[in-house]
Formats: structure tokens, sequence, C-alpha cells
């Protein structure tokens, strides 16, 4: 029994050992294979492609602009009449433009404060795990200090101070939101660094910037990927959230957390005003986690 | 455990002098002084009042007694309100976010370990998910969707309860802020608690406990509860750092006049030195909150070593 057993095993292990030959996939193709596996995360990517190319695209091919009043339509509820599908504001302007401007806007400032918070954040990590000892600590102490304080107020004070300009609020995002990653990153380095490969190519005589580019970045880039898309989600709130409190782009230009503002004060005569955007806005932030989770599963089948 | 405390309330010091640093350079970057107006001010005038609050001086200086009259916990006077120190201001504000604040925090700590517990008890069951989904309501929704839809489901539909405004700490106008931030905080708690309790569930001494015999109600309020609600106090701190960023917006959703409405009023009117003691205040508050929730986990953990 104990040979059938072993001899079952020795067969396994052939077969595995076959398979491998027969398709070597690499760890991307894996992932991705394991991603267009999971029907909510490619659902989610699916919508949240549609909405950013509606976006993009939206404003231009519809015949109404976001800052023109129709005289003729002002405060009317969504309709399939005329061309104001969702209705227009108080004064008179298209809901359904207005919406996808604003969510140019928000999506843009997600784009960009995102990009900025992750390089930001990979840098900072990384440099803290490959350096370690002193500026390692120094350098997460610092982090430490980010975590603790009220960022929004913060935030408010720095809008306040700087003026609501598009980039100053990216850039106010951008300092608040590169925490995770510098940690998830500098975490990452150092235990890359200790790694046999990373020894053997030290002892083969491979310059260090060599060694941080050919081997330390892309194994970060998996957990990267990762918490860039836990980034995106926070990063629009955050912008939402300034809007809404009257901090974000000025009228007439708008984004979803202005236009949801504007909403909350008519909900009682007009609620659509509210609702589509802020139904726009749940949808693309439930889709942006579901594609994180997507990606967790797809890259880190370990962790489940 | 003193040398812990010792050494803990010692960390914080830098924290808070960077970022009163930071914001207080914030604000001498920004163009123009407090008496730039209107109205021209005699040179010899605006010599004597720069030379009253110290304006005349090098930054360094004027830093110095800023952080002095800190010290002495006066925040310094508000820039638009005339006659109103920003300390008045503070004074009527704090009590409506505290109550409301803390009220939904403690709320909300009893409703999410409660819903936690009957999650794990019944895991993966139909309850399970209910009010796993219950919780993630407040989790998926940003609160200012939710804020405004709770006001047009209870307030403009079914007309129980006032849309806003506030009536000196009369219930009717405290129940849909607090039901927001309860609703927002339950997500995280409950979540937490419902792991951590069937981890602990899973461990060797309830079984011990299950083998004497034991009934459930007594293994769960008397072996479990404790150790499984260690992980629902480490996130009481990042919660209530969060709370701050939900108490900014519930006020501004239901036109409360606390903390967070100052702030943003504050903002919209350019108000700096008003804006700028509410951040230096909620700051030591979310850092000496910090600390607290640091030093009562060290307390109450065991395996902690300090």
């Amino acid at each position: 029994m104990m040979q059938s057993k072993q001899k079952a095993m020795t067969a396994a292990l052939d077969n595995g050992l076959t398979d491998a030959a027969v398709e070597g996939r690499s760890l991307w193709r894996d992932a991705r294979l394991r991603f267009f596996r999971n029907k909510a995360a490619v659902l989610s990517l699916i919508v949240l492609a549609f909405i950013t190319l509606a976006c993009v695209f939206g404003p231009m091919v519809l015949p109404h602009t976001y800052e023109d009043t129709d005289w003729d339509a002002m405060g009317i509820s969504p309709t399939l009449v005329n061309t104001h599908w969702f209705g227009t504001d108080a004064l008179g302007r298209d809901l359904l433009v207005r919406c996808l401007i604003g969510g140019r806007i928000s999506l843009m400032v997600g784009a960009l404060a995102t990009i900025a918070s992750v390089a930001l954040g990979i840098v900072w990590g990384a440099t803290a795990g490959f350096m370690g000892g002193k500026v390692d600590a120094l350098m997460m102490r610092i982090v430490d200090m980010m975590y603790a304080v009220p960022y929004l107020l913060i935030a408010i004070l720095m809008v306040t101070l700087l003026g609501r300009d598009f980039y100053l609020v990216v850039l106010t995002i951008t300092v608040f939101s590169w925490m995770d990653m510098a940690r998830v990153v500098r975490g990452q380095t150092l235990a890359i660094k200790s790694k046999e490969y990373v020894e053997a190519a030290h002892a083969i005589g491979v310059s260090t910037p060599k060694i941080i580019f050919r081997h330390i970045v892309p194994n970060l880039l998996g957990i990267v990927v990762i918490y860039t898309t836990v980034t995106v989600p926070g990063v629009i709130l955050t912008e939402s959230v300034l809007s809404f409190l009257g901090l974000g782009v000025q009228e007439p230009m708008t984004s979803w957390g202005v236009l949801i503002q504007d909403g909350a004060g008519v909900m009682d005569a007009s609620p659509w005003i509210l609702l589509f955007p802020a139904g726009m806005l749940s949808v693309t932030l439930y889709c942006a986690n579901y594609i994180g989770d997507g990606l967790r599963d797809a890259l880190d089948p370990k962790d489940r | 455990m003193w040398s812990y405390t010792f050494r803990r309330v010692l960390a914080t010091i830098p924290t808070l002098l960077a970022v009163i640093t930071v914001c207080y350079l914030l604000l001498h970057l920004t163009p123009g002084g407090p008496f730039d107006g209107e109205r021209k001010v005699s040179a010899a005038v605006l010599a004597n009042l720069q030379a009253k609050y110290h304006l005349d001086l090098p930054l360094w200086q004027q830093y110095l007694y800023y952080i002095k009259s800190l010290l002495q916990g006066d925040l310094g006077a508000s820039f638009r309100y005339a006659d109103w120190s920003v300390n008045d201001l503070v004074g009527k504000a704090l009590p409506v976010s505290a109550a409301i604040g803390g009220g939904a925090i403690v709320i909300s700590l009893f409703i999410g370990v409660a819903l936690g517990i009957v999650a794990a008890l019944r895991q993966n069951s139909i309850i399970d998910y209910l009010v796993m989904l219950l919780g993630n309501i407040g989790g998926a929704f940003p609160s200012f969707v939710l804020g405004p839809v709770l006001v047009m489901v209870f307030a403009i539909g079914l007309e129980w309860l006032p849309a806003g405004g506030w009536d000196d700490f009369s219930l009717r106008y405290m129940v849909l802020p607090m039901a927001l931030l309860v609703f927002i905080n339950i997500s995280t708690i409950g979540r937490v608690m419902r792991g951590s309790m069937i981890e602990v569930l899973g461990s060797n001494f309830i079984r011990t406990a299950r083998a004497k015999g034991l009934p459930m109600r007594t293994i769960v309020l008397r072996h479990a509860l404790k150790p499984a609600l260690m992980p629902v106090v480490s996130v009481i701190g990042p919660l209530a750092i969060s709370s701050i960023t939900a108490a900014v917006v519930t006020e501004t959703v239901f036109g409360l006049p606390g903390l967070g409405k100052l702030i943003v009023n504050g903002a919209a009117n350019r108000d700096y030195t008003l804006v700028l003691g509410l951040v230096v205040l909620v700051t030591v508050i979310t850092v000496v909150l910090n600390l607290l929730v640091d030093l009562a986990y060290a307390l109450l953990d065991p395996k902690i070593r300090y």
C-alpha cells in the first residue's frame, strides 16, 4: 500500500513536470487568466471603461454644453422627449453633460493623484527599505506621523491657503495618499533584499542600481499594482469630499462632489439632481474596489 | 508600563510640533496680512497694530510667540468674526461635535460588536450575510451620498425627523446625524469583530470550555468576548480619525453648528487663523486619542511587551 501511494505520487509529480514543460506560464499570464475568470472584476472593468469613455467622449457628441442655460427647459425632470435625458438643474444646464464633465474632473484628479502618490510611495518605500538603519527609521517615523494627522482638516487648510486650482487639489490629495504604498513597498523591499538571488547578484559583482532595477523593482510590481487599485477609489473619494465641502474646482466647472452637493440642496423638489451624480460616483467606487479585489486574487494567490 | 507610557507620550511631541510648524509656515506663505484691507490705515497706526500682534518681529520669533500662546491654551483671534477669539468659537462648537461624534462612536461600538458576534456565531448563514450586508451599506457608500439619502427617506419622504438644523441638544435633531455616523462606523467594527470572533471561537480554550459542557452563552460572554475585542480596540484610533472626516461631512449635510461646520465655513471665508487653530486643536485631540488607544491596548493585551 505504501508502495502504491508512492507510485501515484511519482506519477503525479511526473505529470506535473511534463505539464510545466509543455506549457510554461509567466506570472503575468497566469494572473491575467485568473483575473478574467473573476466575473465581478471583469464586469466592473467593463462598467468602469464604459463610464470613462462616456466621460471622455460623451460631452463631445451630446448637443449641450456643461455651462449653457437652456431657457426652455429649466429644472426639468429626466425625460426622453427632448435631449435632456438626465433632466436639467435649476439653471437649465443639462445634467447628463454636467455629470460627464464632472466625471472627467473626478477621474482625472483620481488618475493624476494616484500616479503621483504611487510614484512618491514607491520611491520613499524603496529608499527606506534599501537603505535601512537610521534613514529607514526616520523615513518610516515620518510616515507614522502622517497617519496620525487628521488629513482632511490639513487638506482643507491647504486648499484655503493655496487656492482652489485644479493642480493644487491634486497636490493636496497626493500629500495624504502615498503612505500605504510607502509602507508596503518598504516591507517588500526588505523581504527581497535578503533573498538569495540578490545576494548572488552582489557576489558576482552586479552594480547596486542594476540590482535595484533588474531584481528588486520587477518583484515589487505585483504588490504595487494591487495597492494602486486600492489608492484609486480613496483618491477619488477624497476629491469628492473636498468638492462636496465647496473646496474643489469652482463653478461653472464641476465634479461629482460638487454635483452631489448641488443636488443635496434641492433634493426635496428634484431628487434626480442628487441621484444621478451620486449613482455614478458610487458605481465607479464599487467597480474600482472590485477590480482591486480581482487583481489581488489574481496576483497574490497565496493571500486568499 | 510607566516607561512605555513615558516613551509613547514623548513620541507624540514631534508629531504635534511637525503639524503645527508646517501649518504655521503654510499660513505665512500666503500673500497679504491681517490688516491689508479696503481702508488704508496710516503707517504709524499699522506699525502699532503690527507691534501689538508681534507681526514686526522675524518669523521665528513670531513662531515662538505662537507656540507660547498655544501652550497657554490660546488659539488666537478669528480673522473674520470680529470680537470672537478662536477659543470662543471652539467653546460653542466643540460640545456639539463631541455629543454627536462621541455618542455615535459609543452606539456603533455596541451595535458593531453585537452584529459581529451574531454574524460569527451563524457564520455563512443567511443571518451572517444579512448582517454583513447591513454593515456594508455604511462602508460602500460615501458619507456625503448616504447622508442626503437618509434625509430624503426619513425627513422628506416619511417626515419622521427634521432634515437638519440644531436645537440645543434636542434629541430629534441628533438622531439622523448620529445614525449616519453609526452606519459608517459599524461596517468597520462589525467586520473586525466578526473576523476576530471566528478566530477566537476556533481556538483550543474554547474547545475546552465546550467540552466542559458550558452553555454557548457563557462561552461567548465569559471566554471569547474579551480576547475577541482586542482587534476592535486597535481600530478605534483609525476610526476616530475617519470619524473626523465623516463628522465634517455630517455637519455640512445636516447644518450642525459643530467644529466641522466651523472649519468649512472658515475655509470658505478664508479665515486663516480660525482654520489653523482648529487644525491644531483637532490634531492634538486625535494624537491624544491615538495615544490613549495605544496605552489601553498595551494595558489590556498581556501579549504586548513594552
